[in-house]
């Protein structure tokens, strides 16, 4: 075992992994990630927390992990490229293993252009695919960047982010390559509207024979509101949500169930292709509803590993 | 080249609010290129200032000069006669040639009319883009001849990040995604290959980010 | 055609409205005048292509330019005149010249009076 993350142990008994997500807030109160975590907390195997999420200040992601962490709910530590150099990252990669932390989710991050503070420096000293073999070789040469001794153990389970719907499509598939060979244990990928897209790109993937090498989570964000799918088919890059499913949800009488249908849809279909090893749900702003997608997906209980 | 405009006119009257007398020097390089600190627009800012002064009664006396170089002691030397008969020099220079008439002529105000922008080329009348950082150590040679520094938003050198789409960057529209550009010209070039490798870390202190930076050619030294 | 115009305007003639530029209009307004206007042809008429359509964007600057300094832009125009419309340009000029003096004398009038413009 790399890490010994209940994921890890979960992915490698070859069993399907659900992760869901945790955003912390614009502010100092923990209640905000404990409330999240106790909603989350049995129905997922573990659950992300967000790095500044779109640029936006929020409250660390190390803290949100040791939040989750004492209400028993695993954590995976998303860590972005945008706000760190190489000394802040892997001060913060010792500090977390330090305070428990056993997934990192290697990121570049949005440009902080989108966030609130949008005249910041961007750092990107390295990129996401340098912080990934930057954390391999901390975990499994104990050496840092510069070469030198790191003291004490890695064990981390690495993660790296894929995005099927962003150009150049035939160059995704190399991307991934090279992170799988950078290091990464688990890729999550962005959120899935466009199945048929998804599917092709999987025989891509598993033509090179990548799906064995690392294990791959396919990233779902239910719907909310037609409003919300207008605006992440319009508005947010790298999303890819066809034109029908935003017309499902305009003629939905109640688009909350039909964003659950067309989720609970999307897994049904997601569990078949051939690679897929368990599913990313992105619920933005509506924990609540996950408990219920992962059950009404055959998805529960959790089992225990 | 280094590509510059001109800055709001109310910034630079501040500067020399209370002045008589100006030395408003120009640069036959860069800046008359990009039509922002050659002689022509020199004689037009030395117009507006004059403009400017008189609609408050007062008198502004500006000599206009326009340098070859302003970044080349030799050429900035030969304000040497005349500055001191001025209250104050004002360059429109980029800001190399500002410093250099400030550390040439200590006991003078010496004021920038510019705001320097970036290296880049002209893509058609008054368009200009970035093209270079001076990053110190070139990586042109593994990326098609396209900067990954200079032109990705992220200067990611294993891009493109999950933002490109139909060849423009997340950040706008407007923008293309250095990396669709970078993958597009090896495609042409059959030199696919080279993006297979993962492009290691990157040494940034020759970018500027190790102080700032000298060079010294021993062979050239006089 | 014995048409008359005010006589408050100078003419400066020049070979194409694509001549002019900036500083030219720039100087007019330090020396003194109230107004200027650029006759050029019609849109799509210019025997150098493209000549009147510089000047339109100079002409454009240059009243961002003129506002910048306090003179205002609005004493600046351009007018698409044929160069056979007598009339149109006698009417063009009768226009500016009340333009103008709707405006007033421009606001570095004072000080060329009193001497201190170079």
């Amino acid at each position: 075992m790399k890490s010994g993350s209940t994921l890890e142990r979960m992915l490698e008994s070859g069993r399907f992994a659900v992760c869901a997500e945790a955003g912390p807030p614009k502010g100092s109160s923990p209640k905000v990630i404990q409330k999240k975590g106790e909603i989350l907390k049995s129905c997922s195997d573990a659950v992300n927390v967000t790095d500044n999420q779109t640029a936006i200040v929020r409250a660390s992601s190390i803290s949100g992990c040791v939040l989750l962490k004492e209400l028993g709910v695993e954590p995976v530590l998303q860590m972005v490229v945008r706000d760190r150099n190489r000394i802040g990252l892997q001060s913060d990669i010792l500090g977390a293993v330090a305070l428990g932390v056993r997934n990192v989710l290697c990121l570049s991050g949005d440009h902080q252009r989108f966030g609130n503070h949008p005249t910041a420096k961007g750092v990107y000293d390295i990129d996401s695919m340098q912080l990934i073999q930057m954390v391999k070789a901390m975990r499994d040469d104990h050496k840092f960047l510069n070469g030198e001794e790191v003291s004490g153990d890695i064990p981390l389970f690495i993660g790296a982010a894929a995005n099927p719907f962003a150009d150049p499509f035939e160059f995704r598939v190399t991307r991934l390559a090279k992170k799988v060979n950078a290091g990464a244990d688990f890729i999550q990928t962005q959120g899935i509207f466009d199945t048929p897209k998804f599917v092709e790109w999987m025989k891509m993937v598993r033509d090179r024979g990548l799906h064995e090498k690392t294990h791959i989570l396919a990233g779902l964000i239910p719907m909310k509101s037609v409003g919300m799918a207008r605006y992440m088919r319009n508005n947010v890059p790298g999303l890819s949500v066809p034109k029908e499913l935003v017309d499902r949800m305009a003629d939905a009488k109640d688009p909350k169930e039909e964003g659950v249908k067309i989720c609970l849809e999307t897994i049904e279909q997601l569990k078949d292709v051939e690679g897929v090893h368990g599913v990313h749900i992105m619920a933005i702003a509506w924990e609540d509803i996950v408990p219920r997608i992962v059950e009404e997906a055959g998805l529960m209980p959790r089992p225990v590993v | 080249m280094i590509v510059a405009e001109r800055k709001p006119i109310d910034e630079i009257i501040g500067f020399v609010q209370d002045c008589k007398k100006i030395l408003l020097v120009g640069c036959n390089e860069c800046v008359t290129v990009c039509y922002a600190g050659g002689k022509k627009e020199v004689g037009i800012l030395s117009s507006a200032l004059k403009m400017a002064f008189s609609k408050e009664g007062k008198n502004l006396d500006v000599k206009e000069a326009t340098l070859e170089r302003q970044c080349d002691p030799e050429y900035v030397q030969q304000l040497s006669e005349y500055y001191d008969q001025y209250d104050a020099i004002v360059s429109m220079a980029c800001g190399v040639g500002v410093q250099e008439l400030a550390m040439r002529y200590l006991n003078k105000q010496v004021f920038p009319a510019l705001n320097t922008n970036f290296m880049g080329a002209s893509q058609g009348q008054g368009i200009w883009e970035e093209r270079c950082q001076g990053c110190g150590e070139c990586v042109l040679g593994r990326t098609g001849g396209i900067c990954p520094i200079a032109r990705c938003a992220k200067s990611l050198l294993n891009g493109p990040c999950g933002g490109s789409m139909n060849g423009k960057c997340e950040i706008s529209k407007e923008v293309d995604c250095a990396w669709q550009l970078i993958i597009d010209r090896l495609t042409g070039l059959k030199q696919m290959h080279m993006l297979e490798e993962i492009f290691p870390v990157k040494d940034w202190s020759p970018a500027g980010h190790g102080g700032p930076r000298r060079m010294v050619r021993e062979d050239l030294k006089s | 055609m014995r048409l008359t115009y005010p006589d408050s305007i100078r003419i400066i003639r020049l070979p194409c409205t694509g001549k002019i530029d900036v500083i030219h209009m720039m100087e007019a307004f330090r020396k003194g005048a109230d107004g200027v206007y650029v006759a050029g042809c019609l849109e799509g008429e210019c025997h150098y292509l493209a000549g009147n359509l510089r000047a339109k964007k100079r002409v454009e600057y240059t009243r961002k330019l003129l506002d910048e300094i306090g003179i205002g832009g609005g004493r600046l125009e351009m007018y698409g005149i044929a160069a056979s419309d007598g009339p149109r340009f006698a009417e063009v000029a009768e226009e500016m010249h009340e333009k103008i003096k709707a405006l007033g004398p421009s606001p570095i009038k004072g000080a060329i009076q009193k001497g201190v413009l170079l």
